[in-house]
């Protein structure tokens, strides 16, 4: 008779391989990082540069510059190059984030020769045209009125600037930002931030020869007299904790509550995600289980830690009936403090650490996933020991270290709490 | 090209196998032929809470979750109007447990009145989040009804409103149990670093001894062909006035499915498509215009839906689609413009094959149209397609007396 009652026997993860980047240089001195794995003949090639230390009178500068960068160059139309990309077969992103900014081409090999070179194009000749600015600014303000619309936005909003104040962590973009763009603001940031110097490669997917001729060919010759700049990000957190935010109309209350935090830089962060974990960091959490999977209060709740180069953050958020609004609060505050007070049963942490090595095992699904293991410790100055530490202090991490760090890095009355909505 | 091995169990269980030793994880997919399509119009929501309530405790599994979390696994389901699907991602080593939890549920159910009562909450928050308290959130909830006259897709899969998932009773739940969710029912798909000879083994073991059940005979209302346009106008809390036109089209696998597919490339995929260059670009009309289509077994939708720009006439912006419409009507595509569509359908489908629950999921609803293998060959049905297949196609959409249109309009 088969024996449906207990589990199966399972196996820890032991080994976890990690397709580690290979560094070449152009001429320039560009580096170029290659990840080279798959079967898929394609490739993601990203150009990133870091940001420049930022502005509040011109909060938005660097993001319309990121995205005004494929609409016209002196050789190409924005029509044209959309239509190039498109008739590739190719995507194309541009992606602004806190720390950097990036231009992202996703092509097949085959078409590299007909794709990559308008990349050079908007790498080293966009004008920005005045109509295709307008026609961008018009609509990011439209896009930016329906998200204001929204409740789980403006809470991430007054989050973030009770953390980080007006800095560029911290700043929400206004309306009437859209109104003070200038074009010459942007062809000024657009050469202090994208020049060779400033920039780095990252190339993954299955790599043929040809294709590093190719980018040296096309990018080793880009020169310019720019040289790297500090990028710096000092913010002041607000004094007041409790930000409300009330909606009467609202059916949800949109809760966002935390505190500035360690990055990934720090010997504690590791550790600190295994406790963030067992708190809201998985399906299993404590908050899911309690606000969700016994109360039924939310559809989702859970909690992270982000790590930026400058700073680090730890957050907990959902979206929950205004009516149990308050309730929600008292258990979360519950559940933060119950970390501090009690050992976690080793059942529980047994669980958590293999959770994650499953996890880990998981996130290198392809070469475009260990292009962002790559990314995650090359820009936080880390080598490729941080993955061994990693797996070394889940492996080994006690419950008496987790209610430690609970007690060093969390005080419920020091978080931040921003609630939209009703209660 | 995506290489699997089929069999199927004496219960009626197809098993589909999909070796892939470039990683060491595995997936087990289990895509469940009922949607929210097999409701009953008073009941409507229930697939979906269904879906909830499969991760309650099976008869012999307390915890679904725990233990596969403690294997190193993943998991989650969606539910659509067609279809209800369930994945695990694990390591491979421990594929097992996949086949013991999976098994297990498909076997028997054992929520408890108070796992069905949580549930019903959770859902309500789920509906109140998606669909009532964003801007535009209750689009699909207004218009599926105006399009569907008949057919159960007039439902969107959340339910027509909070009161059928808060009235739920445990019988209910436990007679759609009984109907959909056995064998015959069911596509399982496995992949990743497994062999096909493991897979044999463990799918004998876990799944043979499960009773085949009844083999659920759909039955469905099918709609009618539209003959007259239809116009609804609402106003709600929201920044801008936004339009939604929608034309009945042909299901998933019928014909002119894949020139439709296309029809709505050429309108709307990326920078370089008519809608976005033409009313976006050349002409401002929209802050924002997207076609696209719902891909659905049954007569689907084709869907175009754009925010219109402040000072925008409605009327005009309504003419500009229709411009647009008629000129794919009237007019041959450019060549160019082809290629372009196929070329991006071939390396969307390349970029695609790089993740290996995607693959699993698309073999899934591959058996499900009738053959796993069109995975690897429904492409030549896109690339044969020529200029006068796409303007033949489109008079057949495009029709006024076909329209459903519905302007959302900013208080």
């Amino acid at each position: 008779m088969l024996n449906r009652i207990n589990p199966p026997a399972f196996k820890q993860i032991e080994n976890i391989e990690f397709i580690k980047a290979q560094k070449h240089e152009l001429q320039n001195k560009i580096p170029v990082f290659v990840i080279d794995a798959g079967e898929q003949s394609l490739v993601r090639l990203e150009f990133i540069f870091q940001n420049t230390s930022w502005q509040l009178d011109k909060p938005i500068m660097p993001s319309i510059t990121n995205s005004m960068i494929s609409e016209g160059t002196h050789a190409l139309s924005s029509a044209e190059i959309a239509s190039k990309i498109d008739y590739y077969g190719a995507f194309f992103q541009a992606e602004f984030s806190y720390d950097q900014s990036s231009l992202n081409l996703f092509s097949l090999n085959k078409y590299l020769p007909d794709t990559l070179p308008i990349i050079k194009e908007m790498l080293t000749g966009a004008i920005f045209p005045d109509k295709e600015l307008d026609i961008l600014l018009t609509n990011q303000k439209q896009k930016l009125k329906v998200g204001l619309e929204k409740n789980a936005n403006l809470a991430r909003r007054a989050f973030t600037a009770a953390l980080f104040g007006d800095s560029l962590y911290g700043y929400a973009n206004q309306l009437e930002d859209y109104d003070h763009i200038k074009r010459e603001d942007l062809l000024a940031y657009y050469k202090k931030v994208y020049h060779p110097s400033n920039c780095t490669i990252v190339v993954s997917g299955k790599i043929e020869k040809s294709l590093l001729n190719l980018i040296d060919e096309l990018f080793g010759n880009w020169t310019s007299e720019n040289i790297k700049e500090n990028f710096d990000v000092d913010y002041i957190s607000a004094d007041k904790k409790l930000h409300y935010i009330e909606k009467p109309e609202a059916l949800q209350s949109a809760i966002r509550i935390g505190i500035p935090f360690v990055n990934r830089k720090h010997p504690d962060f590791v550790g600190l995600q295994v406790l963030n974990t067992a708190l809201g960091g998985y399906f299993g959490s404590r908050l899911m289980n309690n606000i969700r999977e016994d109360k039924g209060y939310t559809y989702g709740i859970g909690s992270g830690i982000a790590s930026l180069e400058k700073a680090g953050y730890f957050f907990i958020a959902t979206e929950v009936g205004v009516d149990v609004t308050q309730q929600t609060l008292t258990e979360i505050e519950k559940e933060v403090n119950l970390l501090k007070t009690d050992l976690m049963e080793e059942e529980e942490l047994g669980l958590i650490k293999n959770y994650l090595m499953g996890s880990l095992l998981g996130s290198l699904e392809n070469a475009f996933s260990h292009a962002e293991k790559f990314k995650n410790i090359h820009f936080f100055g880390l080598g490729y020991d941080y993955y061994e530490k990693y797996i070394e202090t889940v492996k080994s991490i006690t419950p008496e270290r987790l209610k430690e760090l609970a007690n060093q890095y969390w005080d419920y009355s020091e978080f931040y709490k921003i609630i939209v909505g009703k209660m | 090209m995506v290489k699997f091995e089929k069999f199927t169990l004496e219960n009626g269980l197809r098993v589909l196998v999909h070796e892939d030793h470039t990683t060491p994880m595995a997936v087990l997919n289990i895509l469940y032929d009922v949607g929210a399509r097999d409701e009953n119009p008073d009941k409507t929501g229930f697939a979906h809470l269904f879906e909830h309530l499969m991760f309650g405790g099976s008869v012999n599994i307390p915890s679904y979750d725990e233990p596969l979390q403690r294997v190193g696994g993943e998991n989650n389901a969606f539910t659509s109007n067609d279809i209800t699907n369930y994945y695990i991602t694990l390591p491979a080593v421990n594929l097992e447990t996949a086949f013991w939890l999976e098994s297990d549920r498909m076997l028997s159910l054992a929520f408890s009145e108070k796992s069905l009562e949580v549930q019903r909450n959770v859902v309500c928050e789920e509906f109140k989040q998606r669909y009532l308290n964003q801007p535009y959130g209750d689009v699909w909830l207004k218009l599926r009804p105006l399009v569907y006259k008949k057919h159960p897709y007039q439902w969107a899969t959340i339910g027509k409103e909070l009161s059928h998932i808060e009235n739920a009773k445990i019988e209910d739940v436990k007679a759609f149990f009984k109907k959909h969710y056995n064998p015959q029912n069911a596509i399982m798909v496995v992949g990743g670093a497994v062999n096909l000879a493991d897979v044999k083994k463990l799918s004998e073991k876990w799944f043979a001894p499960i009773p085949a059940g009844q083999k659920y005979e759909r039955d469905l209302p099918q709609e009618p062909i539209q003959t007259e346009e239809v116009i609804e106008t609402i106003e709600a809390d929201v920044p801008s006035n936004a339009i939604y036109k929608v034309f009945k089209m042909p299901g998933r696998m019928e014909a002119g499915y894949a020139e439709t597919d296309l029809i709505s490339d050429i309108l709307s995929q990326g920078k370089s498509s008519r809608l976005y260059q033409n009313l976006v670009q050349q002409n401002p009309i929209f802050s924002q215009i997207n076609a696209y289509n719902y891909g659905s077994m049954d007569t689907g939708m084709f869907v175009i839906e754009g925010k219109l720009l402040p000072d925008t006439d409605m009327a005009y912006a309504d003419e500009c689609i229709w411009k647009e419409l008629d000129f794919l009507k009237e007019e041959l595509v450019f060549e160019d413009e082809l290629t372009k569509v196929k070329n991006k359908y071939e390396s969307t489908k390349e970029f695609g094959e790089m993740s290996l629950l995607d693959k699993a999921m698309n073999l899934a609803f591959y058996e499900l149209f009738g053959d796993a293998n069109l995975i690897n060959t429904d492409i030549e049905n896109y690339l044969k397609i020529d200029a006068a297949d796409i303007q033949k196609q489109a008079n057949s959409l495009f029709k006024k007396e076909a329209a459903t249109t519905l302007y959302y309009l900013a208080k």
